[in-house]
């Protein structure tokens, strides 16, 4: 069937018009966009099309200095005398104006960022707007949340988040800190600092006072000025296992209290007897949602020996019809890599897979010539010891191996550093329970992949970090006992 | 003529077993007389890597059993203590407590092993969730162990800090490796004894005496250990352990508490060393709309 009818959509294309975007943006710090210290500003690009979008400040350690001073304050006069009820408000009230702005940051998010348009109009804007909403209501609630214990809030928390998803990571980050009593100094990754900005529009607009939420851009050296900051109180990352582990050191002697959201390299597993075309679809968006660029991204396929053939052949169909190319694009499925130093990650790890010897299979649709693009790629014939397998990609490249017994598929889907999520497609109720049981990691999925909701608590065993994001677990993250 | 005592050989406690160290090295234990009472094995770091194997290897079946089940053997634990009772009021007396002092503590740690025994199969109920999602849904969130914990229990009682650290910790289905109180280190290997007689499985809990200073770094950079309490007050102990625990990503816990007072025991260290685990699963749609019930 493969290839035997060529069906064309015509471009759909998001509008930008109704997109206001600055030349250039100051660090948002006390309430207003200020110039940096530094005087050093950096460019943002669009992945896809390589045009410039704006400058943003590159904050330096005078410039995290201020930010966290400006959170001290606002957290001693004000915030944490504040009630829980007051808090809320200002909570909700931002929920509601990213709700009102939603087509806007849902465009510049596909433009600084890659994704398409689809994904960050319908996932990430609208589950970043429910988490303000969600963790709002739970301001004046706290006590409930811990039986026995009066929790207090810790102070400045210092937020650190990555480029995957830009917009929904400073809600997750951002929303508990804000409900749980703490002020927030957040820096966004310096390839997505565009919608983070224009949160900080909304904050200044909410009339949140001044200071309880500080934004600053910058490289990874304002990043480590945030976490070696004496009067940071909590720091929260979310970010590659490597960095996790200096942040880890570098507040290791101090009172500091931390959370960590790391890597991934997630199993889905397809068992014989399960609905094998949703399982396909699963797998799919298990490791071609945004790009591959998901941190609990299924990037490795364990299918039962007795359907491989069948459910490859189909994977194989599945990822012919996916449509790779520009994000704005309604009908995109597939976006723009993020970074130029990713794609090349991400093409080094693909040359890796085939000199290791597996078996590679890509695509065969057209990627753009401009801009940074990956074909829909899988391996076969990989093994536990292939690096494929056992490394973070990272991107839209998927590792397959066929597995036999149920013993011999945990076996294999644990033994990794990693914990982050795991995927289980069957259609018995007691297998179900049996894998979910005894996959290590904190989020797993049984017959569907990759949902997300402000309500369950995400994050990781094992190297993937701990703490959790979102729930009542959340909040945990940012109160103290 | 008076008879001879029988003097014990104070050992480790490593998969059930109860050998001496493999360094084959030892410390005199002196009393206040400064006579010697024991040669105490001074455990090395292999011993230390034994016991994390014989600790993995007794996780999936201890986490494995009923929660109820784990109830029912650390209240089998309290049933053995109590009937060795005078066993630890003498050992705690010969290292330099009073018998009061001793009766106290014993019936603390009894006590102590009885309460978290009732925490078995109810943490889960207080600490889990239903999570209302805003999708087809069903999703709920589960503690869960966190694996092979490795600890460095309080220095400054025999009895009574041990038991208060190890049975938060397994409780929760985790498996652990404990240091003992260097100084005071008679209680934990018979509480070694108790546990060898009160079901529990082998490896589950491996007791080992020694000095923090030697072994705190080997606990703390050990790949297999998936997290670390400590509860002694040297900052540069506390520091090396939080650095080295970067290596795995090990949860660190420093629990600085008085064990004697009854806010000491709480279901949130049962939690510290629980892992968080949220399932989803779809809801068919099948007469949405129209059902009527």
């Amino acid at each position: 069937m493969v290839g035997e009818f060529k069906w064309d959509y015509a471009p759909a294309p998001e509008s930008k018009d109704h997109v206001r975007l600055e030349k250039q943006y100051d660090l948002f710090i006390g309430g207003k966009f200020v110039k940096p210290l530094s005087k050093k500003y950096f460019a943002t690009y669009n992945p896809a099309t390589g045009e410039k979008l704006a400058e943003v400040a590159q904050a330096n350690e005078k410039d995290v200095d201020l930010a966290v001073k400006a959170a001290k304050a606002a957290y001693d006069k004000v915030w944490k005398k504040m009630p829980g009820k007051e808090r809320a408000k200002y909570i909700y009230r931002i929920a509601r104006m990213i709700q009102e702005r939603a087509r806007e940051l849902a465009v510049i998010e596909s433009m600084d960022g890659g994704k398409p348009i689809r994904e960050s109009r319908d996932v990430d804007v609208p589950l970043a707007a429910n988490h303000f909403f969600y963790y709002a209501g739970w301001a004046d609630k706290l006590e409930y949340a811990f039986p026995n214990r009066t929790p207090q809030s810790l102070g400045v928390a210092g937020q650190i988040i990555p480029w995957n998803f830009p917009l929904l990571m400073a809600a997750w980050k951002i929303a508990p800190a804000l409900a749980a009593g703490n002020t927030v100094v957040l820096k966004p990754a310096e390839t997505t600092p565009l919608t983070a900005l224009k949160l900080a529009e909304i904050i200044r607009d909410s009339g949140l006072p001044d200071g309880v939420v500080n934004i600053i851009t910058g490289y990874g050296d304002t990043g480590a000025a945030i976490v070696n900051h004496p009067q940071v109180n909590k720091v929260a990352f979310t970010g590659s296992t490597q960095v996790g582990k200096i942040i880890q050191k570098a507040i290791a002697g101090t009172d500091k209290k931390i959370t960590l959201e790391l890597g991934g390299k997630a199993a889905n597993i397809i068992f014989e007897d399960a609905a094998l075309d949703q399982a396909v679809e699963g797998v799919v968006n298990g490791i071609f949602f945004n790009q591959g660029h998901v941190c609990c991204a299924g990037s490795r396929l364990f299918v039962q020996e007795s359907v491989a053939d069948t459910v490859i052949r189909k994977l194989k169909q599945r990822m012919e019809t996916l449509i790779v190319g520009d994000p704005l694009d309604k009908n995109t499925d597939i976006g723009a890599i993020n970074s130029k130093e990713q794609l090349d990650k991400i093409n080094e790890y693909i040359q890796i897979g085939i000199n290791e010897g597996a078996e590679m299979h890509q695509s065969s649709c057209s990627i753009p010539a401009k801009g940074y693009f990956c074909k829909p790629t899988l391996f076969l014939h990989t093994s536990q010891s292939h690096r494929i397998v056992q490394e973070e990609i990272f991107g839209p490249v998927l590792a397959v191996q066929t597995f036999r017994t149920i013993e011999e598929v945990i076996e294999k889907a644990n033994n990794i550093p990693y914990g982050l999520s795991a995927g289980v497609w069957t259609d018995k109720g007691s297998k179900i329970f049996n894998m979910t049981t005894k996959m290590r990691a904190g989020v797993v999925w049984a017959n569907t992949y990759n949902k997300f909701d402000p309500a369950s608590p995400f994050g990781g065993y094992k190297e993937s970090g701990f703490g959790r994001e979102g729930g009542l677990h959340g909040l945990a993250a940012y109160l103290k006992f | 003529m008076s008879e001879l005592e029988i003097l014990k050989t104070y050992k480790i406690y490593i998969g059930g077993q109860f050998p001496r160290t493999e360094s084959g090295r030892y410390y005199p234990l002196m009393n206040k007389k400064k006579e010697v009472i024991a040669n105490i094995s001074l455990s090395s770091r292999k011993d230390f890597r034994n016991a994390v194997v014989a600790a993995r290897g007794a996780f999936g079946g201890w986490s494995g059993r009923t929660a109820f089940n784990r109830g029912q053997i650390l209240y089998r634990i309290a049933e053995m203590l109590e009937g060795r009772k005078e066993q630890f009021i003498g050992e705690i007396v010969r290292q330099g407590g009073t018998r009061k002092q001793a009766e106290l503590e014993v019936r603390q740690s009894i006590d102590r092993c009885v309460y978290y025994s009732g925490w078995c199969d109810k943490f889960q109920q207080l600490f889990g969730t239903v999570n209302p999602v805003s999708s087809s849904h069903f999703n709920f969130s589960v503690p869960e162990p966190t694996g092979v914990v490795a600890v460095i229990a309080p220095e400054d009682t025999s009895l009574l800090g041990l038991v208060s650290v190890i049975m938060p910790v397994i409780a929760g289905g985790n498996v652990c490796v404990v240091l003992a109180s260097e100084s005071k280190p008679l209680c934990s290997v018979t509480f070694a004894e108790v546990l060898a007689t009160s079901d529990l499985p082998g490896g589950v809990v491996n007791i080992m005496t020694g000095t923090s200073k030697e072994l705190h770094s080997h606990f703390s950079s050990h790949m297999d250990v998936n997290a670390i309490v400590y509860t002694r007050d040297n900052k540069d102990e506390k520091k090396l352990i939080a650095e080295n625990a970067t290596l795995n990503v090990k949860r660190v816990f420093f629990w600085n508490n008085d064990w004697s007072k009854a806010g000491s025991e709480n279901p949130y260290l049962i939690m510290d060393l629980q892992e968080i685990k949220t399932t989803w699963h779809p809801i068919e749609q099948i007469g949405v709309g129209g059902a009527k019930y």
